[in-house]
């Protein structure tokens, strides 16, 4: 009987391969996102900086770091879908991204000054295209402050 | 842009963290409408296979450029916040080259802006167009 790999195995590999996701991407980094892992389930951070202000009075985030930020989580949460069965299955090396056909946001309250997180969900997932709804929030899980709901053209896999 | 029009618009944006950091230029700026551009970098690419910037970029600008156009907007009394906003990815950026945004702030109700705005890049052909509503602040009593 086959052996199951030992855990270490496992989550050093799925940790490698959502690194080279998130990090291949320059702006990701630009933008300082991170995500955690647990199991396939993602959650992207975007930790507080001086630089996403988008309003030095009050201060709140910039709406358009915040739509930024709910663009990532989206488009890796989809590329995580995607090519889980291949990193599951050993493969490593960059993978082409599903790429943002459009993208809607709703801005429910301002972006406090300290960390945001963000989860997102594909709700529809086609051979050729796909929407994910994501959901962004501050202190309190419950209380949103941005949500979007955005279309991808899926990447072109071999075979 | 007159000399006095033109610093006011770059203190205006240079007040703005995040369009400092995007190094976001004000073009052009006239009652309810704004052009803004900023320029390629490296560190904005989205797909580094082709090098072509990220989409939150493109939002970031057009974003920047429709809020910019609210303030700018007769009726406008002050700061403006995004209510909703809605960008449509018509082709990829070309590498290498300034993008620039135009909005237009259509209407102004005691309560909401509306506006509109296209990104392109140096060709003809628009990268992205956008949608929103914004918040009017400091007009009720």
């Amino acid at each position: 009987m086959k052996q199951p790999e030992p855990v270490q195995v496992i989550k050093q590999r799925r940790d490698a391969a959502l690194a080279q996701l998130v990090d291949d991407i320059p702006y990701n980094q630009f933008l300082g996102v991170v995500f955690e892992r647990r199991g396939d389930e993602l959650t992207a951070t975007l930790p507080y900086n001086e630089a996403l202000v988008g309003n030095p009075i009050l201060p709140a985030l910039h709406g358009g770091a915040v739509g930024a930020f709910l663009e990532i989580a989206a488009q890796i949460e989809l590329a995580w879908s995607i090519y889980w069965p291949q990193f599951e299955a050993g493969a490593t090396g960059p993978r082409a991204m599903p790429k943002t056909i459009d993208f809607t946001i709703d801005y429910l309250r301002s972006g406090l000054p300290r960390d945001a997180y963000a989860r997102a969900v594909v709700n529809r997932s086609g051979r050729r295209y796909a929407s994910v709804h994501v959901e962004a929030w501050q202190d309190n899980r419950q209380k949103l402050f941005a949500q979007a709901t955005g279309h991808f053209l899926m990447p072109r896999q071999e075979g | 842009m007159s000399e006095k029009k033109a610093k006011l618009a770059r203190q205006f944006i240079g007040a703005i963290p995040h369009s400092r950091a995007l190094e976001m230029r004000i073009d052009d700026v006239l009652a309810g409408r704004a052009t803004l551009s900023l320029p390629y970098n490296e560190r904005f690419i989205g797909d580094p296979e082709t090098g072509v910037l990220h989409g939150g970029v493109v939002t970031a600008l057009l974003d920047t450029a429709m809020g910019t156009a609210v303030v700018s907007h007769p009726q406008s009394m002050g700061g403006t916040a995004t209510i909703d906003l809605r960008i449509d990815y018509m082709r990829a950026a070309t590498p290498g080259q300034r993008i620039t945004a135009k909005a237009e702030c259509y209407r102004v109700t005691r309560a909401v802006a509306f506006v509109r705005a296209t990104a392109y890049d140096e060709g003809e052909e628009p990268v992205a167009s956008a949608a929103g509503a914004f918040t009017v602040e400091g007009s009720r009593p």
